[in-house]
């Protein structure tokens, strides 16, 4: 090779021209097994910098150690999609000056390409990486250390941001075809013993459930879309991260056997699942801004007819060519909804950060159908509510509220309503799962919030949607 | 009635562990993953179910891990029997 961006990461970052005060990204297709961030951040820290804006696609409960670095002011501001664990705690507890802002992925998308959330300098993982910076989610030799299939997330911050740092656990022979990111965005590549831990990508929201009330919950689920007006040939369908979406899939997948009827494409963070229904020829073409355990990963490497799409083409609001314009039904979980069919996936309902926006409000707003599983109550959780306790889905995006007590249709879609009844489901007023939440837990006292500001919600088209206080013990 | 050191329960999401001690009146320390919201409640629940019991005296120490009332009453009650020797499902 005549020509060679291979450095240090102490190289690449004195020779990105990063300033104190300026914005680093990164992505999170590793999910709960991510190790870039803390590595990355660590040597920032260590050389000395101060006041940045740290501005990732998701962070999870592995990210705790920068709870330090924002401690000592190298870390001041955090744009996100979520938050969870420790770090999430602190700083619903106030250990931010700033409030952290969080986006969906297809608001993070819009408002990167917009300019709106301009990246100086992105750290991007990847699996495999040749000299030149032509990288991939994909191993590409016998030395790959760690998969993670897609890189969508990771694709508007190499596409737009000024200076761009690929870092790999593989440094594979020119040229690493097919790539994600392009040599021509990359300017340095940095090789580390390790970028991720695969085995925890799936680890934090999903989770494949036996919980019998999530199976319940999917087959009801399963039910709503084979008897919305959707279930068609060439429907398309994304499914969320919770225990029951996912198992929903399974349900929906022998009715679609036994009617005949194939999916034109699934959308979103693409699981085994659906791996398996395009292998059987169920679904035509998985779309993929994120795979979200090893079979996806997997799949993506070697199947044509399994794209990886940026979160720009996957859900922007802005771009009417993106693939959520295009989807018919969407399965999605919540922590609470309230009578006005608004969801939170945000916030607990102790008031403490725990989760991430993803693709809800996206999916939600653009979708066909959208439907929302979730039981009546976790322990004394309810999760059917007057008032959610951050908004972050507008109810005028939800179709239909999933539950054990029944199913609920928002009165914007009396047709859908009328649909379910007569195919014999249970379809009840939203008012009344609330009152009989409260029926078996009492009245809940009011949260501890404080004054502080530590969270705004941007929605999808980049208007302040809800703000998050702090929680006072 | 004389109370000895008695449990019942897990820490099981949905369940409630309730540990009983001899003491003086009815104190109720509580530790819950719903504190901010239902911690009033649940202190009241298990005030109650002792005092329905005719336990006056005790020292109770409540882990809950969202446990409903009809639980928290149903393990208060047999931590209680076991704290008292008194059976009251048979009585």
């Amino acid at each position: 090779m005549r020509h060679t961006k291979v450095v240090t990461l102490e190289e690449a970052i004195l020779k990105s021209g990063l300033k104190d005060g300026m914005t680093i990204s990164f992505h999170h297709h590793f999910r709960g097994g991510d190790k870039v961030v803390n590595l990355v951040v660590a040597k920032l820290a260590e050389m000395g910098f101060k006041n940045l804006h740290l501005a990732a696609s998701s962070l999870s409960d592995v990210h705790a150690p920068l709870i330090d670095h924002i401690k000592s002011g190298v870390i001041t501001k955090i744009s996100t999609s979520g938050l969870r664990g420790e770090l999430a705690n602190e700083i619903s507890h106030g250990l931010m000056k700033e409030p952290v802002v969080f986006r969906s992925h297809g608001g993070r998308g819009s408002a990167i390409a917009s300019g709106e959330l301009h990246i100086d300098v992105a750290f991007l993982g990847a699996s495999s990486c040749d000299e030149l910076g032509n990288a991939s989610g994909c191993p590409r030799s016998e030395n790959a250390k760690s998969i993670c299939g897609s890189l969508g997330y990771a694709l508007p911050d190499a596409k737009y941001a000024d200076h761009v740092v690929v870092l790999t656990d593989d440094l594979v022979a020119y040229p690493n075809v097919p790539k994600s990111i392009s040599a021509c965005d990359v300017e340095s590549v940095v090789v580390v013993d390790s970028v991720g831990d695969s085995s925890k990508i799936s680890s934090g929201a999903i989770r494949d459930s036996k919980n019998p009330r999530d199976i319940l919950l999917a087959k009801q689920a399963a039910k709503v879309i084979i008897n919305s007006g959707y279930f068609k040939e060439g429907f398309s369908i994304q499914t969320g991260t919770g225990g029951a979406s996912l198992a929903a899939v399974k349900y929906i997948r022998e009715s679609m056997i036994e009617k005949g009827i194939h999916a034109s494409f699934a959308l979103g963070g693409i699981t085994a699942h659906m791996v398996k229904l395009h292998e059987e020829g169920l679904i035509g073409r998985l779309i993929d801004v994120q795979s979200f355990d090893k079979v996806a990963a997997e799949s993506i490497a070697k199947d044509q007819l399994h794209q990886e799409v940026s979160a720009v083409e996957y859900a922007s609001a802005d771009h009417v060519g993106s693939a959520v314009h295009a989807l018919d039904i969407v399965i999605l979980s919540a922590l609470e909804v309230d009578v006005d069919f608004n969801v939170n996936v945000l916030v607990g309902s102790d008031g403490i950060i725990r989760g991430a926006i993803g693709g809800h409000p996206d999916t939600a707003e653009d979708s066909a159908l959208s439907i929302i599983v979730c039981p009546l109550l976790r322990g004394r959780i309810p999760c059917v509510v007057p008032k959610v306790t951050t908004l972050i889905t507008p109810g005028k995006g939800v179709d239909v509220v999933v539950t054990e007590y029944g199913i609920a249709v928002n009165p914007a879609r009396p047709e859908i309503a009328e649909r379910l009844k007569a195919a014999g489901l249970k379809v009840v007023d939203i008012h009344d799962l609330a009152a009989k939440a409260r029926s078996i837990i009492g009245e809940p006292d009011a949260l501890p919030f404080g004054d502080k500001v530590v969270g705004i919600v941007m929605d999808r088209h980049g208007k302040v949607l809800d703000e998050i206080h702090n929680i006072v013990d | 009635m004389e109370i000895k050191n008695a449990v019942a329960g897990t820490l099981e999401s949905g369940d409630i562990m309730v540990q009983i001690a001899p003491g003086e009146g009815l104190q109720v320390e509580l530790q819950s993953s719903v504190a901010a919201q239902f911690g009033r409640q649940i202190k009241a629940v298990i005030t109650e179910t002792l005092q329905g019991l005719g336990i006056d005296n005790a020292s109770v120490k409540a882990t809950d891990k969202g446990a409903l009332d009809c639980t928290i009453r149903a393990r208060v009650t047999a931590a209680a029997v076991r704290a008292t020797g008194k059976d009251v499902w048979k009585d």
